[in-house]
């Protein structure tokens, strides 16, 4: 079975450090943005940059598929 | 007619189309297990996605996560992080697990460890954990829905009653339609969700503080330490947030019906990309919070945080659109309850009774026990409900310190070739019974962190512990010994 290349995997640590193992750095009302507290914006800006990092992970992981097929 | 009419009348009619929709997608469909239970496997990517994003927002989201909001602060901020980091894991499990479950012709989560470690007694264990983890999560569903129609009702209508009710509606949709009718519904139950975070969590902050920063500035003035973590608790800080966000994003493919719904996928590459849109999904969320935070300081007070969406929704609008609102988070618990009591009543009929007491059974036999099982489930978790007092919150980390044990199981059977099967068994006894102890005896949580983490932690350790101390079996030699035999 396949394993998921190192760099798709380092791609997946990011989310998981911004939005989990950060949390004293972030966790704060001020500086507010748009209105909002400072780790409430931080969470949410982060909803969306996962789903950048994992589409980048997603292209990492087709981009090795194609190589292995052609190197077979 | 009184408001409460109006917005009870509205409730039952949003149910209503629902449960019809559901009796329709049924119709004309032969039940047999096969059919009830997974549809039939003909489901396409659409009712596949359907089905998965029908299951993660549940009362949980809608009244749970707005009560934390409400009643702790800060520490509620962790859902919003783990049910995205929980799409990242799967990204780099699920096409695995898929790919086994074609290879093998797994439909279960339980078939996932007898095909891999060899031991129906392990994928017993597995059902009989993942059976009892569903039980708060029922109970969850049920009290939410008890607390939507007694405030719809202003209060003219009790909790247990309106519990009662919402059980018997519940078992009569599964009897009549299985697994597809939820997914159908769902789509209902997720347009209604959406439009009602939406609306609520920019129209309460708009009526009551003239928009959403007025009313973030209001409470930083008033109540700034209820915005951070530990906010309103004593104990849920840092090292909580950091324990729970992981035990909660790994376990969140490890509940039975979510790992099955993999196997329902076209290809390894769907889930893939599934992974990387879902969390996407998690925006509606943030809507939610901005109107539980907004609940601090408009009905402060309340003797329990899960009334308080429902409450400032009462206050703040029309009882028609509290019915609608109310009506959504009803379906909102529905749907996903009907979704777990059927996993878990297969569960129970097909890979822990059959297997382990009745071999002879036939499928007909299989089915009528998981519909009987149904009805037990039901009961059970509706006297839980009335009895039990504990908030929506509480009720879905005790079901995540269970099934989350199953994770080293999986991930280890899936990468790690040296791993042996009395390594993952004695573990995950050992992980389910620390976390039963620390979650009874009330101490949860230990040293700031999650009671389930630390198990999970014990768990870990003893699997690999175990398993260099075992000689090496060399599982993947003995699964190509029986696969060629």
């Amino acid at each position: 079975m396949k394993k998921p290349s190192a760099g798709a995997l380092l791609l997946g640590l990011v989310p998981f450090a911004a939005m989990c193992f950060s949390v004293p750095l972030w966790d704060r009302i001020y500086p507010m943005l748009f209105g909002i507290p400072f780790n409430l914006f931080w969470l949410i800006s982060w909803i969306v940059l996962t789903t950048i990092c994992m589409w980048a992970a997603y292209r990492v992981e087709t981009a090795q598929k194609k190589k292995a097929r052609e190197t077979r | 007619m009184s408001p409460a009419a109006v917005s009870l009348a509205m409730i039952f009619a949003i149910v209503a189309i629902g449960v019809a929709i559901g009796f329709l997608a049924g119709v004309h469909r032969k039940m047999d297990l096969e059919q009830w239970t997974v549809g039939g496997r003909g489901f396409g990517v659409v009712l596949v996605f359907l089905l998965m994003a029908g299951e993660v927002y549940t009362t949980f989201a809608f009244l749970g996560a707005s009560g934390w909001a409400y009643s702790r602060g800060g520490p509620t901020l962790y859902v919003l992080a783990y049910l995205t980091l929980a799409y990242v894991v799967s990204f780099f499990i699920l096409p695995q697990i898929w790919e086994l479950g074609r290879r093998h012709g797994m439909q279960t989560e339980s078939d996932f460890f007898s095909v891999q470690y060899r031991n129906k007694y392990l994928a017993g264990f597995v059902c009989l954990v993942g059976i009892v983890s569903y039980i708060p999560y029922l109970q969850l569903q049920l009290t939410g829905v008890g607390i939507i129609v007694s405030i719809a009702s202003f209060d003219g209508i009790g909790r247990t009653p309106a519990m009662a009710i919402a059980v018997v509606l519940l078992v009569a949709f599964v009897f009549a339609s299985g697994v597809r009718a939820v997914a159908w519904v769902s789509v209902v139950k997720d347009a209604l969700m959406v439009l009602a975070a939406i609306s609520i969590g920019i129209g309460i902050p708009l009526i009551h503080f003239g928009g959403i920063g007025p009313m973030f500035a209001a409470l930083a003035h008033s109540r700034p330490s209820h915005l951070t973590m530990p906010g309103a608790t004593a104990n849920l800080g840092h090292r909580w947030y950091v324990s729970t966000v992981l035990l909660t994003s790994l376990g969140f493919y490890m509940w039975p019906h979510s790992f099955a719904a993999a196997f329902t996928a076209k290809s390894a590459d769907t889930l893939r990309r599934n992974a990387v849109v879902m969390p996407l999904y998690t925006l509606t969320l943030a809507f939610i919070f901005f109107a539980g935070f907004a609940a601090v300081l408009i009905v402060p007070g309340l003797p329990n945080g899960d009334l308080a969406l429902l409450t400032v929704v009462r206050m703040s609008f029309p009882p028609w659109f509290l019915g609608v609102i109310g009506g959504a988070g009803a379906l909102t618990a529905m749907v996903p309850a009907s979704i777990f009591i059927l996993s878990a009543a297969t569960l129970f009929a097909k890979n822990l009774y059959r297997p382990v007491f009745a071999p002879t059974m036939t499928d007909d036999q299989v089915a009528k026990l998981a519909r009987a099982t149904v009805v037990v489930l039901g009961v059970i978790s509706f006297c839980l409900a009335v009895f039990g007092s504990t908030t929506l919150v509480s009720l879905l980390l005790t079901g995540y310190a269970g099934v989350t044990q199953f994770f080293p199981g999986v991930v280890l059977g899936l990468y790690w070739k040296r791993v042996t099967m009395p390594a993952v068994f004695a573990s995950m006894i050992a992980g389910v019974m620390a976390a039963v102890f620390l979650m009874l005896s009330h101490r949860d949580p230990v040293f700031g962190l999650s009671a389930g983490f630390l198990a999970l932690c014990l768990n870990f350790s003893i699997t690999v512990f175990v398993t260099l101390a075992t000689p090496a079996l060399r599982m993947d030699l003995i699964h190509a010994q029986q696969d060629t035999k």
